[in-house]
């Protein structure tokens, strides 16, 4: 194939996506002259190009459809659905014709005889003819169209694309291969170990003239690494812009009107990925839109508006980018789901029972499940959402979901930024280093050092004795069938990092934990291919070669048979959530620190001489803007070399926070003691066995940024007042901030009795957040006191909590249930909760 | 045939180059030491040669492997070229030299002593392997020059490179 057919392919590749997108605008706004212009003008460039190629059928198609908007540009024809429908199915046509393009360097076989005719009738007939004569000729040209809908409906169930980048920056842009981007990805490294050297051996060698000099040169090397990292990264937008189209291609199929809402079309993420996670994707939101939202009537019938919509968003998280995709619709019916689990055999209905109900609602994901009793042409053809959470787990993806019956589903999916770049944890074993996927690292244990945690022998075998669990140890150094060099005759204490694989656990001894680094995965060689036990290798920042560990690989070696059949439980439903995701970092001398990673938009390392001083405050250039600084109590606040700087946003305003050392997320079910005399700090937890000074968050930030928390009210939220109910002084502060940033008047209690008090004393407030566990009355109690009458019985009541208690607490009168620390989430509900209450 | 075999080596290479032409046809080959022995490879083989590069063992990998080396951002696998020949070990503390050759998409270094000169030799004085050599290098040899004063083997870069047989 020529450059300049393969240049023309991915061209119109690109032309037919925004042709799409702009169509489905013009639909909407007839009107809209702008978006008519630039329509004709993309179609006269594909029936342009391909006549100077030599493509007949092509430029056919293209031409019909061209003469066809030329007369809507011209004001000869009238901008009917039916007109927009047509052209849809020209670009249909295209599509088809492009796609055989690509594959075999062809045009397909045949003509589009009755396409072509449909469109040129439309095109000559309807010039003064009245609009319907067209109609059925356009309902059978498009497969399965329902006939020509009235025009106000049709704008109700058009999709709405917001964040619409789509403005055309055509022309400052150039192609470049991949292959290209890689290599100097490759070079880029190169460059940045040759700095370290140099920085090393300036550090090294006192008084140099050169500091200067290499000091420019380090920081044009860091500037150069990240813009190359930045081209490949894209937005997550590129895969979206194919979903409204076929949001309102299967609205009108189904008889449905959708809003499909897009947020965070600009969150970037690593080209790899990108590829690997459009099909999943597209697989779910035409899941919500087929399964989710429910048929105009039926909504009406349940009081809901006759409109559904889906929510698409994407935000960075903490080295990961998180996917949501939430409906308004039917949701998922656990009991359902239940009977059709225990009819397949993937649960005993002894122990069915006992399942929660985000365990139940997990049951989607098994292999060929499938609740669509109907199975339709859209999807539920059986190799649903399985599929998608093996591709989404395939890049070290996770899926959840949370649904509520009659109200809808969310989907949250959270994927690394990129493949080639995986956290890992640096171990040492027999005097060498090896990396281990942070991602399959669920903690480090120290037996014999910490209470309750013991390595036992049943056999031969040794076992790991860790709480309420039995976990069998593979010992790394006779796996690799290395032995430890003897230094001084001192055994190394044992470390036991547990590693999950498909669900199993595992214990590997180590001799030690170096650190976490951000590795850059490279494959090995072929002749080392066949050793299980690697996954790849990679260069740490000083420059050697070590070995990542791939603990599928591991776990088969030592033959631990992953997955038990017999363990019945749902593969990591349960570690997953129960608990938190707390970021352990080291801040001076002391026991390490930790705080929820939810709070934190990105980790960041940050050169000292980018720092710099305006005033008493430290600032730092961020992303082109000035982020303020501020070290946690016990770090200096200048020192050499690169800083770990957590970076918190609100309202795209960055404050970093300096810390000595990022050592690790360690999932943690957080119970907290208080000890209120250490200022900056909430209290202490026990995370990975240690010890760990929890850091309030809000103390810290907002010494460096008083206005941080009171960030501009929001109009909708202003004269709201929230009642926030819960024990824990730890959630208080961190949910009341949150609160009354969001613009919420907040009144704190921290027990049911409290807020029973409030009631009768005659307070009033728009909406409660409660905790469910209290200690005294609990939260499902409160709630039950409250709807069982009085002034607050028609309160919105969230409940707030960091286990499984969906159907309990629904039961008990709770309007929504929230997970303790999803911020977003927790907004969100609110809104949704307060704007019910007013429209009823 | 105008080529005196007993004229200097070294004065041969030199003027190779100018010579190429009237000859029928040659190669050139990069000469190194392994042990006592004098060997060449086909310096197009070659992509370079490194000195004194860090090896970090590979564990579980097949005994002809010595580790892997970071080669300017490139991970490098290095062949033991002495195990391979049925050589002794090198000497702890000797230098560490390595010649950089491709095979498909990988690249490997093979581990040598020291490296010499590039020699170019006619294809025609490439004579067979004496039949009383070790297994060993008659599996990695392909063929022999007479020098003046003394041997060069040529290695066998393929079966040097050649997948080790699986353990089971």
């Amino acid at each position: 194939m020529d450059d300049l057919l393969r240049d023309f392919i991915s061209e119109t590749a690109e032309s037919l996506a925004e042709l799409d997108l702009a169509l489905i605008r013009l639909e909407r706004h007839p009107d809209d002259n702008q978006t008519l212009s630039l329509i004709f003008r993309l179609m006269h460039t594909i029936k342009g190009t391909c006549g100077f190629l030599g493509l007949p059928r092509l430029e056919k198609l293209a031409h019909a459809a061209e003469t066809v908007l030329d007369g809507m540009r011209g004001g000869t024809l009238p901008v009917s659905s039916g007109g927009v429908g047509l052209i849809l199915s020209a670009i249909d046509g295209i599509r088809h014709i492009v796609s055989t393009l690509e594959r075999s360097g062809h045009e397909p076989e045949g003509a589009d005889a009755t396409l072509i005719t449909a469109l040129d009738s439309y095109a000559a007939g309807i010039t003064g003819a009245p609009a319907p004569s067209s109609a059925p000729a356009a309902a059978s040209v498009r497969m399965d169209r329902p006939p020509e809908p009235a025009a106000a409906e049709l704008s109700a169930a058009a999709t709405e694309v917001m964040d619409q980048t789509a403005t055309s920056v055509r022309g400052q842009t150039i192609r470049v291969s991949v292959d290209v981007l890689e290599s100097l990805m490759t070079v880029v490294s190169e460059l940045v170990l040759t700095r370290n050297q140099f920085l090393q051996h300036l550090r090294t060698s006192e008084g140099s003239d050169l500091t200067g000099s290499v000091q420019r040169l380090s920081h044009l090397t860091s500037e150069l690494q990240e813009r190359v990292m930045k081209t490949r990264m894209q937005p997550i937008g590129n895969v979206w812009n194919i979903l409204p189209r076929q949001i309102r291609d299967l609205a009108h199929d189904l008889g449905k009107r959708i809003d499909l809402v897009m947020r965070g079309a600009d969150t970037e993420l690593d080209r790899q990925v990108l590829e690997l996670i459009k099909d999943p994707l597209t697989h779910m939101i035409r899941n919500s839109a087929d399964h989710g939202i429910e048929l105009p009537d039926v909504r009406v019938a349940a009081g809901k508006a006759p409109g559904g919509t889906i929510r698409l968003s994407a935000r960075h998280e903490g080295g990961h980018v998180v996917i949501e995709i939430e409906d308004d619709g039917r949701g998922i019916d656990t009991a359902r789901v239940l009977e059709k689990a225990i009819a397949q055999g993937l649960v005993t209905s002894a122990r069915a029972a006992t399942l929660s109900e985000e365990e139940v609602q997990r049951f989607i994901f098994a292999p060929g499940f499938s609740t669509a009793s109907a199975v339709t042409a859209v999807s539920g053809r059986g190799v649903g959402m399985d599929v998608v959470r093996t591709n989404i787990e395939q890049i070290g993806g996770s899926i959840a979901v949370h649904s509520m019956l009659g109200r809808g589903s969310r989907f949250v999916i959270k994927i690394p930024l990129t493949l080639a770049i995986v956290s890992a944890l640096i171990v040492g074993c027999a005097g060498e280093r090896f990396a281990i996927p942070q991602a399959s690292v669920v903690e480090v244990v120290r037996p014999g050092m910490q209470a309750g945690i013991a390595i036992e022998n049943v056999g031969a075998q040794p076992v790991l004795r860790l709480r309420e669990e039995l976990l069998p140890l593979v010992r790394l150094a006779t796996l690799l069938e290395i032995e430890a060099v003897d230094v001084g005759g001192e055994r190394p204490t044992d470390t036991v990092a547990v590693l999950t694989v498909g669900g199993a656990r595992l214990g590997l001894i180590v001799d030690g934990i170096f650190d976490t680094e951000e590795i850059v995965v490279k494959p090995v060689n072929t002749m080392l291919r066949h050793i299980a036990a690697f996954g790849g290798n990679t260069i740490l920042e000083d420059g050697s070669v070590i070995m990542i560990l791939d603990p599928t690989g591991i776990a088969r070696h030592a033959r631990v048979e992953a997955a038990a059949a017999s363990d019945e439980r749902a593969p990591d439903a349960g570690d997953e959530d129960d608990s938190l995701d707390m970021l352990l970092l080291r801040a001076g001398p002391g026991a390490p620190c930790a705080l929820p990673l939810s709070l934190i938009a990105r980790l960041e390392s940050i050169p000292s001489d980018q720092i710099e001083l305006s005033g008493e405050t430290m600032m730092v250039q961020y992303r082109g803007k000035l982020m303020p600084l501020i070290a946690i109590e016990g770090v200096p606040s200048i020192a050499a070399g690169p800083r770990a700087v957590l970076v918190f946003e609100e309202d795209n305003r960055p404050v970093g926070m300096i810390v000595d050392a990022i050592l690790d997320v360690v999932p943690t079910s957080l119970k907290i003691e208080l000890r209120p005399d250490r200022p900056g700090f909430l209290g202490t937890a026990v995370i990975a066995g240690r010890a760990t000074d929890v850091v309030d968050t809000s103390f810290w930030l907002a010494r460096v940024a008083s206005d941080w928390f009171n960030r501009k009210t929001s109009q909708e939220n202003a004269r709201n007042r929230l009642l926030v109910v819960d024990d824990s002084r730890f959630f208080r502060q961190l949910v009341a901030p949150t609160l009354s940033a969001a613009g919420y008047d907040v009144t704190v209690v921290e027990s049911a009795e409290a807020a029973l008090g409030m009631r009768d004393r005659g307070r009033s407030f728009d909406a409660i957040v409660s905790d469910l566990e209290m200690p005294g009355m609990d939260g499902l109690t409160l709630a039950r006191t409250l709807r069982e009458g009085g002034q607050w019985s028609t309160l919105p009541i969230l409940a707030l909590t960091s286990r499984d208690a969906g159907r309990q607490a629904r039961e008990a009168g709770f309007t929504d249930i929230v997970r303790k620390f999803e911020r977003d989430k927790l907004l969100e509900s609110l809104s949704a909760c307060l704007s019910e209450t007013l429209a009823a | 045939m105008l080529r005196d075999p007993h004229a200097d080596h070294q004065a041969e290479a030199a003027t190779a180059a100018d010579r190429s032409l009237s000859r029928d046809r040659e190669s050139s080959y990069v000469t190194l030491t392994l042990g006592d022995q004098l060997c060449g490879v086909p310096v197009l083989r070659i992509r370079e040669v490194v000195t004194d590069a860090r090896i970090v063992r590979v564990p579980l990998a097949p005994a002809q492997i010595a580790g892997n080396i970071n080669l300017r951002g490139r991970i490098v696998t290095a062949i033991d070229t002495r195990y391979l020949l049925g050589l002794p070990p090198q000497e702890a503390g000797s230098r560490r030299v390595a010649a950089v050759a491709e095979r498909g998409a990988d690249l490997y270094a093979l581990l040598i002593d020291q490296v010499l000169e590039v020699l170019t030799l006619p294809d025609a004085d490439l004579e067979p392997l004496p039949i009383n050599l070790s297994a060993e290098w008659r599996k990695h040899s392909s063929g022999v020059f007479r020098l003046p004063d003394r041997l060069l083997m040529l290695l066998d870069i393929e079966s040097l490179l050649a997948m080790p047989a699986l353990a089971a």
